[in-house]
């Protein structure tokens, strides 16, 4: 299959005398990245090229996904795909590449199991109705679960880089707030009012017989009130584990062992997706450490200097000139995008040049692992 | 024959599709489309930036945010006086945790209202961003199942009847014409039409690089005219048989609209793609 022969038009690894710690420099130095940008754009396979990069400098990395479909397990060519458990993939380098899919609900019911005082707590919790939403629904459970996760890998022995591929969701990033939002649902204004001291000394399992819940319940269902009245209940006396943890895991985001990677195309609307994380990261006091633009239109070379005269020969000099002035308009616009937007200028930005086909083998993510750093 | 005679036999057409395929270019180039037939067509995008204002002047544009829907449902249940007690973004929260979906009913409720409006001809809703189109459009059948009586119930019949129904309400998938995309437009495919019973209208395939191939013979190997060449008959050839394996995992109408150049979509963009589907 024909390959772009002009991959290094990057300002990339090697051109880095201004200063600027290039994508190469981070993956040698950092024990976690954090690649967030839209869906479609190629950031699970930037994270698995990252990754595997890592193990070429002799690195134990692991990739940690969260998409659904799959995508990461394809391009790294698992056949059975990836489970919640991290899977040693067979890749070149002294170091090693592992990937895991992160379970959601079974990371929560772990930290569930963790905190409980007791087993019967424990159990009380992971049986209700209300629960099971919070775990499988509840928008943020994913993004804080990931963050939960890549705290206990960046605490395992085996890996000393962790790579985090973020939902393609804007609120990606909402773990970066203070613990407050991460745990949501402590804060929540039902779990305040189930758990004070309440004013006529009513008894907190005569809770659900206020009028408030009474009517929420004749609009939703009883039971379901029942059950999220009951959760909050349950969880009495878990709050404070789990607001250290998420301190924890705070710390280790806002540490600079951690570097956030911005992935794009050169689509306006995924570029604009990226500057609104940087702004997002910008709000927590964190920077951009490096912006990957995949999906760019490949450049050929210079076209021959007199136009061709055989009808074939002009058919390929007028395909090579739009290919040319497609890519040059493209990443001039995108460029220019990136610094409108809000990308500090300056950071170090790769530009990937699109394959012919799909990548989903390990040999097309090679390739593109070679166009990020060689 | 028209190309656009599939999207137009029902009134609403719910655009959906992974994150990054190019859903709302295609409901813009489908609003524009349907507007140059003379339709009155109103568009809807959930949740999220707006976009469509910008790329359709003129046209009318609605914004429904699932947390809005909500709480406007419950204050007009009687909620009112409770949302004045705790904060109302709280109370949407519990309600939409303890039965997942309900805000997804709300939204497709006002989707509902305004097909029934008699307003429009055709109501395009730009669908919700990556896997949630399925869990959207299950939410009918999932609340049915858990609450069996009372507004929420009587709202997701309305709603169910409505994305059952051919006439009234139909899904247009947008996909790429690469291996993963193809592969994830024939799954959402299945399911949207055997766990929701939705009606499938055409399948968008976006950004196709269509064309004869280019004779690389006629250049020296490895010169940069060979190469842009080799480069070009290879996206075409996988383009080609994307579309081609798409039509028969899928027994849909097809509808394609070309790779745009640049990196920013415009108005006058969605104006020279729309042309691609001309009024006959």
């Amino acid at each position: 299959m024909a390959r772009p022969v002009s991959a290094n038009d990057n300002d990339n690894a090697n051109d880095d005398d201004d200063g600027v710690t290039t994508l190469a420099e981070h993956i040698a130095s950092a024990e976690v990245l954090v690649c967030c940008g839209s869906g479609g754009v190629g950031k699970t396979t930037s994270a698995a090229a990252l990754g595997m990069h890592a193990a070429l400098l002799g690195r134990r990395a692991v990739v940690v996904t969260i998409d659904p479909a799959k995508r990461l397990a394809d391009a790294l060519g698992v056949p059975g795909g990836l489970s919640n458990e991290p899977t040693k993939l067979d890749v070149p380098g002294e170091g090693e590449l592992w990937a895991l899919m992160l379970d959601t609900a079974t990371t929560f019911d772990g930290l569930v199991r963790a905190h409980a005082a007791d087993p019967e707590q424990a159990e009380r919790i992971l049986a209700n109705g209300f629960y099971r939403n919070v775990a499988g629904s509840l928008s943020g459970t994913q993004e804080y679960m990931a963050a939960e996760r890549l705290h206990a890998l960046h605490n395992d022995e085996r890996f000393d880089l962790v790579i985090v591929d973020t939902p393609p969701t804007r609120n990606a990033l909402d773990f970066l707030d203070a613990p407050g939002t991460i745990t949501k649902f402590i804060d929540h204004p039902l779990f305040k009012l189930l758990m004070m001291p309440t004013r006529r000394g009513m008894k907190v399992l005569n809770v659900a017989a206020q009028p408030i819940l009474r009517t929420i319940g004749k609009v939703v269902g009883g039971d379901v009130l029942a059950d999220a009245v009951a959760f909050f209940q349950a969880f009495g006396g878990m709050e404070t584990g789990f607001r250290r943890r998420a301190d924890e895991v705070m710390a280790l985001l806002h540490s600079d062992v951690t570097r956030f990677v911005l992935v794009a195309s050169p689509r306006a609307d995924t570029i604009e997706e990226a500057c609104y994380f940087a702004n997002r990261l910008a709000a927590s006091d964190l920077e951009v450490a490096a912006v990957v633009v995949n999906r760019c239109t490949p450049t050929f070379g210079e076209p021959p200097p007199r136009r061709p005269r055989t009808p074939a020969a002009v058919a390929l000099y007028t395909n090579l000139v739009e290919l040319r002035t497609n890519a040059a308009t493209e990443r001039e616009q995108a460029a220019a995008l990136l610094v409108a937007t809000g990308i500090p200028h300056g950071t170090h930005t790769t530009w990937v040049q699109t394959l012919p086909g799909d990548v989903h083998t390990l040999e097309a993510l090679s390739t593109i692992r070679s166009i990020l750093f060689d | 024959m028209d190309p656009l005679q599939f999207v137009t036999t029902a009134r609403v057409a719910i655009v959906a599709g992974k994150g990054g395929v190019g859903k709302t270019t295609v409901t813009a180039v489908l609003a524009r489309a349907a507007i140059r037939r003379g339709l009155r067509v109103l568009a809807v995008e959930l949740d999220g930036k707006p976009a469509l204002g910008n790329l359709l002047p003129g046209v009318e544009v609605q914004q429904l945010s699932a947390t809005a829907a909500l709480a406007e449902y419950l204050d007009t249940h009687g909620l009112s006086r409770v949302t004045k007690r705790l904060a109302s973004r709280g109370i949407i929260d519990v309600v939409a945790t303890a039965s997942p979906g309900i805000d997804d009913i709300v939204v497709l409720g006002k989707i509902k209202q305004l097909e029934r409006s008699g307003l429009y001809d055709l109501v395009i809703v730009d669908g919700p961003a990556a896997g949630h189109a399925i869990t959207f459009l299950l939410a009918a059948k999932s609340l049915l199942a858990s609450v069996r009586s009372g507004p929420i119930n009587s709202q997701a019949s309305e709603v169910l009847a409505m994305l059952s129904d051919p006439s009234r309400c139909q899904v247009v998938l947008v996909t790429l014409p690469e291996t993963t995309p193809v592969n994830e437009a024939v799954e959402t495919a299945y399911a949207l039409e055997e766990r929701v019973g939705v009606h499938l209208g055409p399948v968008v395939v976006n950004s196709v690089d269509a064309g004869e191939p280019l004779d690389v013979e006629a250049a020296p190997a490895e010169s940069p005219m060979r190469l842009a060449a080799e480069f070009r008959n290879a996206r075409r050839a996988l383009h080609g048989t994307e579309c081609a394996r798409l039509a028969e995992e899928l027994a849909l109408p097809q509808l394609h609209l070309p790779t745009v150049p640049g990196s920013g979509l415009s108005a006058g963009s969605i104006d020279s793609l729309a042309d691609e589907w001309p009024a006959p």
